[in-house]
């Protein structure tokens, strides 16, 4: 922990080092050589887990893959926007105005991608959305990429498991912005469709330290199951209440997606989570080869923090940037790496996945999870698979 | 509806036990400490690191989390607060916030800025069913030692000698010294208390909310809209606006939850409008 802060600081001293001393001399020999890739991500504040985890996921891409691609070396700077939507896009112009990245991503919650649309329109610079998870984000700008995932995504396999698997009546509980409304309505749409019935749609503000109202609600519902999504990092305290409140003894089903039984933090919320269902697009305990080695790895470089489905947006949003950059050739016209990203698949730690060419919104598997306890720890273990999910709500052009 | 009123009810005493310390440096010492929610925050984050790390009994950590920040503010009080007392609000709002911000700082680089979690030992958890109502165990325990609290403070304050030596130090420094009452240490004890007060919510609150290194500023406003709407004269006036607010946002939330979140601004607002002084106060505020 220590370690990290302190070669944080030493880095940023010397990225601060080496901006003081450029200015003078605008090389371009050394621009051709460089390529320049900025993250902003919330690195304090609330979602600052999610930074962590994309921070080091990236790094991790970067050490095992070297940072030379087609030629090219490749440079990481990483700012903070504590999570607050204007410095996210006072940071994403000053990296495009004065550092020159050919690329920028990260964006850890909707309002922080959706401030940098514009930016990245104007300045023709590609946009990787490696956290951000409201459906329409995509549409805003046509430099937006999308390697997390999106809430619809992984919100219509759950309603449809729900339904099949004797849920006839459920409330929904949601964190009351962007991605909540979209995994409500997703929710509602397919469940209903499917013959189940929503009884209420509860929203709970999204910086709300007290769901008791909430919850005691929904239990007084009767409801066969409870749905809920709160974003990364909120997981934990909305279970404890959830715990607190006994739903399961009044013998209503939890059930959710993954963002709420967060792999980096699941440990933290006691066993009364075993047995949870969730959809979503990764588990650390996925059982691939390529999914072991990431995990492995990932754990080792980071004093065992388990990585999460922020790590692994932020892991294949490295390798996207990779591979465009091959196909180019290493040149690095923002429209040119937009449509080489375009279309591009390959196998990450979570699975088969790729960039779908009409929307730019990622396609992939998304899992029915259920918490159990292995080895003396809380994962999320995968028990069905729907293959190659579109988020189907984009506007079909 | 029993139950919801329940933990309206423990959801306002754990404001009021949150911002009382707040109450007596605002209002008997009129001086506004912003960084109120930090001695808050201490005394959950020492709550947190004894139970996950050392393993302390949640019981005893409550007495410890209370005097590591009363003398965590005693110290601040004696090396930097009071220097202030008696410049105007302004500094002392500047200099408070700034303190705020170092403490989140800090507690961010200690423990990162994960939300922190405890375990409740299992004879503070679970329910229990009492004409009907549904009620936590844990919720109840905060009721009570809130309860006692509250009663305590008022009888120090309206009945002992040391409540009417600060009541006099605080409406005339000047004179109760000519009086022979050492107003300093005086201060000095209240600031404190007041301080401690706040670790004790803080670690009564970690069985209810969860810490993070934005708490101080997150709850700032709560502890302000009590103080604004019980008024800052008496110890009763803030607690009874915290259990006002804390039943109307949690009954607020429940039976409409699509404004519930308002609720207790929209309260705030009325009462600032009709009762500048605060709800319960009864002069005009200083």
């Amino acid at each position: 922990m220590l370690r990290r802060h302190i070669l944080k600081r030493i880095a940023g001293a010397g990225a601060g080092l080496a901006l003081a001393a450029l200015p003078g001399l605008s090389a371009p020999a050394l621009a051709q050589e460089t390529v320049k890739i900025g993250l902003v991500l919330p690195m304090t504040g609330a979602s600052a887990s999610t930074g962590r985890q994309i921070e080091a996921a990236a790094r991790l891409y970067m050490s095992q893959n070297g940072n030379k691609v087609a030629g090219k070396t490749i440079e990481l700077i990483v700012k903070d926007d504590t999570g607050a939507a204007d410095q996210t896009k006072r940071l994403a112009t000053e990296l495009i105005v004065n550092d020159k990245v050919a690329v920028i991503a990260g964006f850890g919650l909707t309002p922080l991608a959706l401030a940098v649309g514009p930016v990245a329109t104007q300045a023709k610079v590609p946009a990787v959305i490696m956290a951000a998870g409201t459906s329409m984000i995509v549409e805003r700008s046509p430099f937006f990429v999308r390697t997390s995932f999106t809430l619809p995504q992984n919100t219509t396999p759950m309603a449809e498991w729900s339904a099949k698997n004797g849920i006839k009546k459920v409330v929904t509980l949601v964190s009351d912005y962007g991605p909540g409304l979209d995994a409500e309505k997703a929710f509602k749409a397919k469940f209903e469709a499917d013959g189940g019935e929503v009884l209420a749609q509860l929203r709970a503000p999204l910086m709300n330290p007290e769901f008791a109202a909430f919850l005691q609600r929904a239990k007084d519902l009767k409801p066969d199951a409870l749905f809920l999504f709160v974003p990364s990092g909120q997981g934990a305290s909305l279970m404890k209440q959830v715990n607190e409140r006994e739903l399961a003894k009044a013998g209503i089903k939890i059930i959710g997606t993954g963002d709420v039984t967060d792999d980096d933090q699941i440990n933290g919320m006691g066993d009364a989570l075993i047995g949870m269902i969730t959809s979503h697009n990764y588990s650390a305990a996925h059982d691939s080869p390529e999914n072991k080695a990431f995990v492995a790895a990932f754990l080792k470089a980071n004093n065992n923090m388990r990585p999460n489905f922020m790590a692994v947006g932020g892991y294949d949003g490295m390798h996207l940037i990779y591979k465009a950059l091959e196909k180019t050739s290493g040149a690095t016209d923002g429209a040119k790496l937009v449509e080489a990203m375009k279309g591009m698949a390959w196998t990450s730690p979570r699975g088969p996945m790729s960039i779908d060419p009409q929307t730019r919104d990622v396609v992939q598997n998304v899992y029915i999870r259920e918490v159990k306890k292995v080895d003396g720890q809380l994962w999320n273990v995968e028990f069905a698979t729907i293959a190659n999910v579109k988020d189907n709500t984009h506007p079909t052009k | 509806m029993l139950t919801i009123l329940f933990d309206g009810v423990a959801y306002g005493m754990l404001l009021f036990i949150l911002a009382v310390g707040l109450c007596v440096t605002l209002g008997l010492m009129n001086f506004i400490n912003l960084a109120h929610g930090a001695f808050a925050m201490a005394g959950g984050y020492l709550t947190i690191t004894l139970m996950q790390r050392a393993g302390v009994p949640f019981l005893l950590c409550l007495p410890a989390a209370f005097i590591f920040s009363a003398f965590l503010g005693l110290i601040l009080e004696r090396t930097l607060y009071r220097h202030l007392y008696d410049k105007t609000h302004l500094d002392q709002v500047l200099f408070s916030i700034g303190l705020v911000f170092m403490a989140m700082a800090m507690v961010d680089y200690a423990y990162g800025a994960n939300q922190q979690i405890v375990d409740l030992p299992s004879y503070l958890t679970g329910r229990l069913n009492f004409l009907g109502a549904s009620i936590g165990v844990y919720r109840l325990f905060v009721i009570v030692i809130c309860g006692l609290l509250a009663l305590g403070l008022q009888l120090i304050l309206t009945r002992t000698r040391f409540g009417s030596r600060l009541r006099a130090a605080v409406d005339d420094g000047r004179v109760a010294r000519g009086m022979g009452i050492d107003v300093t240490s005086i201060f000095a004890v209240t600031f404190a208390v007041g301080s401690g007060l706040a670790g004790l919510g803080g670690a009564l609150g970690t069985g209810i909310i969860s810490f993070d290194p934005t708490f101080p500023l997150k709850y700032m406003i709560y502890f302000l809209i009590v103080i604004s709407v019980g008024g800052t004269t008496t110890i009763t006036g803030p607690f009874l606006a915290s259990i006002l607010l804390g039943v109307a946002d949690v009954l607020g939330k429940y039976y409409v939850p699509a404004v519930g979140g308002f609720i207790i601004y929209t309260i705030m607002v009325l009462v600032l409008i009709l009762r500048p002084q605060g709800l319960f106060a009864r002069g005009p505020a200083r």
